[in-house]
């Protein structure tokens, strides 16, 4: 039976269930006239019913479709004779999945001998066997749980109070989400990272200077080793973060100034949105605005000047960066600027200073700390920016801090590491979790670092 | 008097300043403005330089063909069986019918070309429509067949700017095909010569260039020579015979590479002074190369390709047949200059001449591109459509609308309306802060490791895009919901408790329904930002090219941004329009949904 049939007949289970216990709650209390006796309303003995027939089987739903496979694969190697079955983990998958398309009828690696048939017939029963099982458990599981519910229904029971638990609970689990997505990304990265640094040892990683990613086929081919020294695309990746906020930070910051402080009220409220419409545009129409428009003519611009520009500059790179960056930097340094107090500003203009000194000696000083959380905010999206950089900034690792030079970063270099096959014990693939790693610790920093000076900064007008 | 004295001092010294005060003031006055205006201006270039590079893609240059669907190629059988109809070489057919319409051109090269101005995709076309409609079977049909990717840029008018000289003088040709001689009575050509001197002189502009680097070549070279020759004469002083032998063989060497680039540059110079003399004398015949513009003869319904030019007419070889050797009027016949030479652009001049003398006959025709809505991706860009990747959104953001919405409006109701305010609840906020600001690709990293190497799930499926997006969307949705509740004021919730309603109660009758157009207004924003994302989806293997529509969430498929970073990476010119107008796509979905949400503030949003 297909999972979504399967699933389809759950659910009516559950309607059924919802209201069959709530026509029996209404027949204990003798009819509808005498609802009063019941502790709680005939809905909630209803709903109670329902998430009986439902929670409890669609938890081994779940558990079951996502372990299944896993098993399933564990007993056919089981089968395997010896001699297969003690192959090195590699080949041993690539024995795996030949059985697995064999079995759904796909085209084969290798010559299929009557062992691997008879494997790709076992792993077809196990799984009818596993698919009947699976459903007749859960159907079980629904109807067995409507019943208890639907059996439970009594004058004195507190569906409603049980119903509201139950509910609480899935609540609580819900918001604990965000602490299992940050649990999962640390433990995803860490344990392949973890596998890299024993292959590649930690310092020679983050000190050293070359970036050579390439992992050789034969062991005497020339360049085999692979270097992997990080420093390159940090530079790199600093190199065009400091482009962009060259850019992003005067025109996002003067702007805010000027919509806040100067401009009239149609001004401000036509000219905000349309800067917000940066903020929306996806990163990956930056990215080709970058390589088709900004990066040509960057090079032409430097050909007529006489200068040698890459075609794939960091310059290019970092001033399409800083364009995205700038409604960022301004609606950031709009909310510190109209956090200050007017009653400072009023200060300022009873003692005759000009709205220009007014901004640069009461305002900036006083909004100083959440601009500088903002910018680190901004520092941290333009390292961790991927489409810009894998669409407009080069792959080649050079160590340069010339902006005409093409470089590479961090995220590049995980897009290319990981974007098509992979084997996944090759230092090469797993070199992108330990880069993943260092990325996601470094703007954990300056992420906490900027928020809670943000933070502190708008206690302090509150 | 020595106490006002002072006063008036300070009022001075402020007068003084005062000048260079405002003048401050407006200074810093126009920059804020400026930096306005940058901004504006960057939102303005961005928007129509996407514009102009797509607009062109909703329409594709379709070409009329006469297909005669002769039953015996068609369907030999006779017994109408579609998979038999649609195995047909439909190709033939296209050939067949090109054949017909330019039945001079001859020669294999000739018509290979000739047989790429239509798609690749032509026969398919055909054999759908005959699968469609058997009736056609034994008929001669008017059939608009899709151009190719270099026709339809030509035909778009961006393969090459065509200017076109008229005529003062009768026209005369001396022959109606092969290679011939176009005379006209007047000073018609002067004007092709002129510019193929001009041509000859920013040759010569360039070589002269060339030049000056070479000389630098042989000045580095020469200096070498002297230096390997004072070392040599050092070494010998010293006597080495080892150092000696080796200065000698570097020294041998040095002389060569001197002697060949004095060599060369001697052929630039004399290359020079040639192009020069040729492009200073007037009259003359120049012979034309593929590195200059094309100059095509349209006479007596042809057209005739300038090989060589002088003042008097061309020489030059027939593309299109003459209908006859008579005599032309002035202004009857024209020329048209292809101002991009040959040489650097896709489409040949002998293509474009077939497509003029298609135009003329108005058997090209620009048609809305509905292939472009309805196919999927394709390595022919004439063929490549956005369907595929859109049903690929739409799947993907459902998946994130039907989880991100229920967990994210649970997390921020327990947060808001449940949580004690103790260290746990603590945690979960930062968490929910710092992923909002975790760089996406990270998101991406996760989705790996957990959900394909872990989990097993299908790479390339929507399912695990939507998982991943949910992540990702999660901390923007359960910030705006809790921002929305904190809007509900607390008379609402006491007045409910007051009655006797539980908490829950109160919460879920009346405080969610008034917070809602704040939570879905949080919740459009956030699918607005998972449908522009890109990069979580690199790494889940959704930049596999897939052609089929998907028809499901665990089917291989691809998103809209996904789509338009492959075609970005694609060499073809025609992809660049496609790229942009999906681009121009997904922005309207975009704003479509950012105004919906703006909208439905505006609307629902209650001022208590």
């Amino acid at each position: 039976m297909p999972l979504s049939l399967l699933l389809l007949l759950v659910a009516a289970l559950v309607v059924a269930s919802y209201y069959l216990t709530r026509r029996r709650s209404v027949a204990v209390a003798g009819g509808a006239a005498g609802v009063k006796v019941l502790h709680s309303l005939p809905s909630y003995h209803g709903f109670y019913g329902a998430l009986w027939a439902g929670l409890p089987a669609l938890l081994v739903l779940g558990l079951w479709v996502s372990l299944e496979s896993g098993f399933i694969v564990d007993l056919v190697v089981s089968g395997l004779p010896d001699d297969l079955r003690h192959l090195p983990d590699a080949e041993l998958n690539l024995v795996v999945n030949d059985i697995r398309n064999l079995a759904s009828g796909n085209i084969v690696s290798r010559e299929v001998d009557p062992v691997m048939q008879a494997a790709a017939d076992h792993y077809n029963s196990l799984r009818q066997i596993s698919a009947a099982a699976m459903t007749v458990v859960v159907l079980v599981l629904a109807s067995l749980g409507g019943w208890i519910a639907w059996r439970a229904v009594a004058p004195q029971m507190r569906a409603r109070n049980r119903v509201e638990g139950i509910l609480k609970g899935l609540l609580i689990l819900s918001s604990t989400l965000a602490i299992f997505t940050t649990i999962g990304i640390v433990l995803s990265v860490l344990f392949e990272a973890i596998r890299f640094f024993q292959a590649v040892p930690f310092f020679e990683f983050l000190f050293g200077l070359e970036w050579r990613p390439q992992i050789a086929i034969r062991a005497d081919q020339v360049g085999s080793s692979g270097a992997f020294g990080a420093v390159p695309l940090f530079a790199g990746t600093m190199l065009i973060s400091f482009i962009a906020m060259l850019v992003a930070v005067p025109i996002g910051l003067m702007s805010a100034i000027y919509l806040s402080e100067y401009a009239s009220k149609p001004v401000r409220t036509s000219a905000k949105p349309i800067l917000e419409v940066l903020a929306g545009i996806p990163t990956v129409v930056y990215g080709f605005f970058a390589a088709l428009t900004v990066a040509p003519f960057i090079r032409d611009v430097g050909a007529s000047l006489g200068l040698d520009v890459s075609s794939e500059s960091a310059l290019a790179a970092g001033l399409v960066m800083g364009i995205m960056i700038i409604p960022f930097v301004s609606s950031l340094s709009d909310d510190v600027i109209n956090a200050v107090p007017q009653s400072l500003r009023d200060a300022a203009y009873a003692l005759g200073a000009t709205r220009s000194e007014t901004v640069r000696n009461v305002i900036l000083p006083a909004a100083l700390p959440g601009i500088v959380g903002g910018v680190l905010l901004a520092v941290s999206r333009a390292i961790g920016e991927t489409m810009i950089v894998v669409m407009a900034a080069g792959l080649a690792a050079n160590l340069t801090a010339n902006p005409l030079e093409s470089v590479t970063t961090v995220t590049v270099q995980i897009v290319t590491l990981l974007v098509g096959d992979q084997e996944f014990d090759s230092p090469k693939t797993l070199a992108a979790f330990a880069l993943g790693l260092l990325l996601f610790a470094v703007t954990l920093v300056l992420n906490v670092i900027a928020l809670h000076v943000v933070r502190k900064y708008r206690e302090q007008y509150e | 008097m020595a106490a006002t004295q002072p006063r008036r001092r300070v009022i001075d010294q402020v007068q003084a300043s005062l000048g260079r005060r405002y003048a401050r003031e407006r200074r810093f006055r126009l920059m804020g403005m400026a930096a306005v205006t940058l901004g504006l201006v960057f939102v303005g270039i961005l928007f129509t330089t996407i514009v102009s590079k797509g607009y062109t893609a909703f329409v594709q240059t379709h070409i009329a063909l006469e297909i005669a669907f002769a039953e015996r190629t068609v369907d030999p059988s006779g017994n109408r069986d579609p998979a038999e109809i649609a195995r047909a070489d439909y190709l033939g057919l296209v050939k067949q019918a090109m054949r017909e319409t330019f039945p001079w051109v001859s020669g294999r090269q000739d018509k290979r070309e000739l047989y790429k101005l239509v798609s690749s995709g032509a026969s398919y076309q055909l054999g759908d429509l005959v699968v469609d409609n058997p009736a056609l079977i034994g008929t001669t049909q008017r059939v608009w067949l899709v151009a190719d990717d270099d026709i339809d840029v030509y035909a778009k008018g961006r393969a090459t700017p065509i200017s076109i000289l008229g005529t003062d003088g009768v026209g005369s040709a001396t022959g109606t095909t092969g290679r011939i001689q176009v005379l006209s009575t007047a000073n018609d050509f002067t004007a092709v010569l002129a510019d193929v001197k001009r041509r000859l002189q920013q040759v010569a502009r360039a070589k002269e260039r060339d030049l000056l680097t070479q000389e630098t070549l042989l000045d580095n070279a020469r200096e070498q020579v002297t230096r390997l020759e004072a070392d040599l004469a050092a070494a010998r002083r010293g006597g080495d015979p080892a150092t000696v032998a080796e200065l000698e063989t570097e020294l041998a060497s040095a002389h060569t590479e001197q002697a060949s680039v004095a060599n060369y540059i001697a052929t630039i110079r004399s290359q020079i002074v040639d192009l020069e003399q040729r492009a200073n004398t007037p009259g003359g015949e120049e012979r034309l190369t593929p590195e200059m513009p094309s100059y095509l003869v349209a006479i007596n319904g042809g057209l005739v390709k300038a090989t060589a030019v002088s003042d008097a007419g061309i020489s030059g070889e027939v593309l299109v047949p003459l209908a006859s050797a008579a005599e032309a009027a002035p202004g009857t016949w024209e020329i048209k200059v292809l101002e991009t030479p040959e040489s650097s652009r896709r489409v040949k001049d002998n293509s474009i001449a077939w497509m003029m003398y298609l135009e003329d006959k108005g058997l090209v025709e620009k048609q809305f591109n509905t292939a472009f809505f309805s196919n999927g991706d394709s390595r022919e860009p004439e063929l490549a459509g956005i369907g595929g990747a859109a049903m690929g959104s739409l799947f993907t953001l459902l998946v994130t609308l039907l989880l991100s919405f229920p967990i994210g409006v649970a997390a921020a109701v327990y947060l808001e309306e449940f949580a004690p305010k103790n260290r746990w609840t603590d945690l979960i906020e930062v968490n929910i802060n710092n992923l909002a600001a975790v760089p996406s690709i990270v998101f991406g990293l996760l989705g790996l490791a957990v959900f394909i190497n872990f989990f097993g799930l299908p790479r390339s499926a929507p399912l695990v895009g939507g998982l991943v997006l949910t992540l990702m969307t999660l901390p923007t949705i359960i910030i705006a919901s809790r921002a929305a509740l904190k809007s509900v004021p607390p008379s609402i919730r006491e007045a409910a408790l007051g009655v006797g309603a539980s908490k829950m109660q109160t919460i879920f009758h009346h405080v969610l329904p008034l917070a809602m157009p704040g939570m879905l207004t949080g919740t459009i924003i956030g699918m607005a930002q998972a449908l522009g994302e890109t990069a979580p989806l690199l790494m889940i293997g959704m930049v596999a090219f897939i052609v089929d529509i998907p028809g499901g969430v665990t089917d291989p498929a691809t998103v809209l941004p996904v789509q338009i970073f492959l075609w970005a990476d694609s060499p073809e010119r025609a992809f660049v329009e496609r790229t942009s107008a999906a681009i121009m796509v997904l922005l309207a979905f975009l704003i479509a949904m950012n105004a919906f949400a703006v909208v439905m503030r505006r609307r629902f949003e209650r001022r208590w």
